[in-house]
């Protein structure tokens, strides 16, 4: 190793055996010493979550989201405006002391739209999150140790599903069962599936080469219990990592169907959908009915993607 | 090396023949009936059934997919519903216009994308390594229209150095034609940007850990010609695979920078013809952009063969 070459070096990180691994992975077989290493890296899990705290992006993405959150719940309690009222005579008003962000052609307050519109937004993007992440868990495990034709076809499907963009997938689901909160959620969740499998099966092509996966094989255990209860805690760091990422993709797809007119209906606030429906006022110069819902979007995403950041940091550390 | 390329070869007309089922399938499921959706809502019942009849809509679906397939192997793309001729012209000219702005866009983001991966290989965990890495990932989650808006308002509105459309009209030179290009093309290099840089630098970090980079510093070359001749040659490999993967999303998830800009490219099409239930132009659209991906993925394959021959023995993936 070149001494002119920085290496990675993260601030409190101990041995680099990954502790969350090497519990499973020596579990019940070895003995006092095994045991000693099993104590010692049970200990060690909390403290490398307290490794969290010491990192600002932690405490910046987690702010942001956090701001979003609240905005989501109790956004209709602290909204200036009804975000709903007219003030036909007040139509692009631009921002000022009364309307911080400016009003849009019909004079709903542009701010009070965006408090409110985080609601479905930060109601989707988790739940759609969630679904893909467990479907694509459970397919990745299989396809990865099952393997042979099983793998061979259901890697061509997924392969198929990869050769088209997300997002011209889910509207063309979207068009066919039609905008609810609950289909755009389900739909998402199931596009995800296939990218998630993916990174899930490579992770389980490494772990099955490991000698506790041959072992519990040996022992008789029936293979859904050798995926899910010996593979599947040591894969848990990378689709933690991946559903953290995905977070930050699925707002992309419930902002980019908003868009593109197949989210939530009008008049309810969205940020892609008033986006959408203004869009077309920016050349007549009324740029704050885009830019502050596009800002909101970047600043969610940004939130997440921080968030994503600091996990996956302290899980490679 | 014939083995692997007729493996391969016969696992792409594997994906694609999926593709075609996955692509059919979910055009059918879209609701609503082509004839009545031609004709409008106030067109005589008999005339919406004398149109289906002439489509061919009222045939078993099974007998839809074998005449549509058996089309395709003639170089048949199908009939548009809505327009009543050929789908192929349509298709051509979208495509040509959507690899304009994808050229463009590639040509801005790989070199790029390469220098951002490395130089945050070079320093990693350091500052700048963070900064290009959290930056990129943000950026690869802000939607198209979010960072086309900021970019409408800045360049477009505001300075007014750049048109806001990407269409140049009929008969613009290719210098106009490019200018109009240049800002529908920043939102894409945004998204990219994050994908290609991030492994650029896993690719270069893994280099840069070898027995050979070590060899290389430890017989006295200077630095830059370790990182020229010896780092870089083997890191860039996989990016070139990400490249490929991201050539799908580049010809058809132009989606929203088509529909933001007002381009008349291969996303915009598929977009109108979902909307407007036109099955034909959607099913071929969609098809094109999933063999563009296909395509693109088998020859990054085969360059990385040609370029690293240890990959050429096991002919496995």
């Amino acid at each position: 190793m070149s001494g002119s070459v920085p290496q990675p070096a993260e601030p409190g990180a101990g041995a680099p055996v990954d502790p969350v691994a090497s519990l499973d992975r020596t579990g019940g077989y070895l003995g006092p010493a095994g045991q000693a290493a099993v104590t010692a890296a049970s200990r060690a899990t909390p403290a490398r979550w307290r490794l969290l705290l010491r990192r600002p992006t932690f405490f910046i993405g987690g702010g942001i989201l956090l701001f979003w959150v609240v905005c989501a719940i109790f956004g209709h309690w602290f909204a200036p405006y009804n975000p709903l009222a007219q003030q036909l005579l007040n139509g692009n008003a631009p921002p000022s002391s009364a309307h911080w962000f400016g009003t849009d052609p019909l004079g709903r307050d542009v701010l009070s739209r965006i408090i409110v519109g985080a609601r479905d937004i930060l109601i989707i993007t988790p739940l759609a999150t969630l679904i893909g992440t467990v479907l694509g868990t459970a397919l990745g495990l299989a396809m990865g140790y099952i393997g042979g034709v099983f793998d061979l076809v259901t890697g061509r499907i997924v392969e198929a599903f990869l050769a088209l963009p997300f997002v011209i997938i889910a509207f063309l689901f979207v068009v066919a069962v039609g905008p609810s909160v609950i289909g755009i959620t389900v739909i998402i969740g199931l596009v995800f599936t296939p990218l998630i499998a993916r990174t899930v099966r490579a992770a389980v092509m490494v772990e099955r080469q490991q000698d506790y996966v041959s072992a519990s094989r040996l022992l008789g255990e029936s293979p859904p219990r050798v995926m899910f209860a010996e593979i599947l805690p040591n894969v848990l760091p990378a689709v933690l990592v991946e559903f953290t990422v995905r977070l930050g993709y699925a707002v992309f797809a419930v902002a980019t169907l908003s868009f593109l007119g197949f989210g939530i209906a009008p008049p309810t606030p969205d940020w892609g959908a008033d986006i959408a429906a203004n869009y077309i006022n920016l050349t007549a110069g009324y740029w704050w009915q885009t830019l502050f819902p596009a800002l909101a979007i970047a600043s969610l995403v940004t939130g997440v993607i921080l968030l994503a950041d600091s996990i996956e940091q302290v899980l490679a550390a | 090396m014939a083995t692997f390329l007729l493996r391969r070869l016969g696992l792409m007309i594997l994906t694609l023949w999926i593709l075609t089922l996955i692509v059919f399938f979910a055009g059918q499921i879209l609701p609503g009936d082509p004839g009545r959706a031609t004709l409008g809502p106030l067109a005589a019942q008999s005339a919406v059934q004398a149109l289906d009849q002439q489509l061919g809509v009222n045939r078993p679906l099974l007998t839809r997919y074998l005449s549509w397939i058996g089309g395709l192997l003639h170089g048949n793309l199908g009939t548009s519903y809505e327009y009543r001729t050929a789908v192929e012209p349509f298709i051509r000219a979208a495509l040509i216009n959507s690899v304009k702005l994808a050229v463009l866009a590639f040509v801005i983001v790989v070199p790029l994308g390469i220098i951002g991966g490395v130089v945050a290989a070079l320093y990693a965990g350091r500052g700048t390594d963070r900064l290009i890495s959290v930056t990129g990932a943000s950026f690869a989650t802000v939607p198209e229209f979010v960072s086309g808006i900021v970019l409408i308002v800045i360049f477009g509105v505001e300075l007014k150095w750049l048109p806001v459309t990407a269409s140049a009209g009929a008969g613009a030179s290719a210098l106009e034609q490019f200018r109009h290009l240049i800002l529908p093309a920043i939102p894409l290099v945004l998204v990219l940007f994050g994908y290609i840089a991030r492994m650029a630098r896993a690719g270069t970090i893994e280099a840069l850990n070898s027995d050979y980079a070590r060899t290389a510093v430890l017989k006295g070359l200077p630095r830059a010609t370790v990182i020229r001749r010896h780092i870089l040659r083997n890191s860039l490999l996989p990016t070139i695979t990400v490249i490929a993967t991201q050539t799908g999303y580049l010809i058809g998830g132009l989606v929203v920078v088509e529909t933001l800009f007002n381009y008349q490219g291969l996303g915009n099409l598929i977009y109108k013809a979902a909307v407007a239930h036109d099955f034909p132009m959607l099913e071929a659209g969609v098809l094109v952009i999933g063999v563009v991906y296909v395509v693109a993925t088998l020859v990054a394959d085969v360059l990385l063969t040609l370029l690293n021959p240890r990959l050429r023995i096991g002919g496995t993936e």
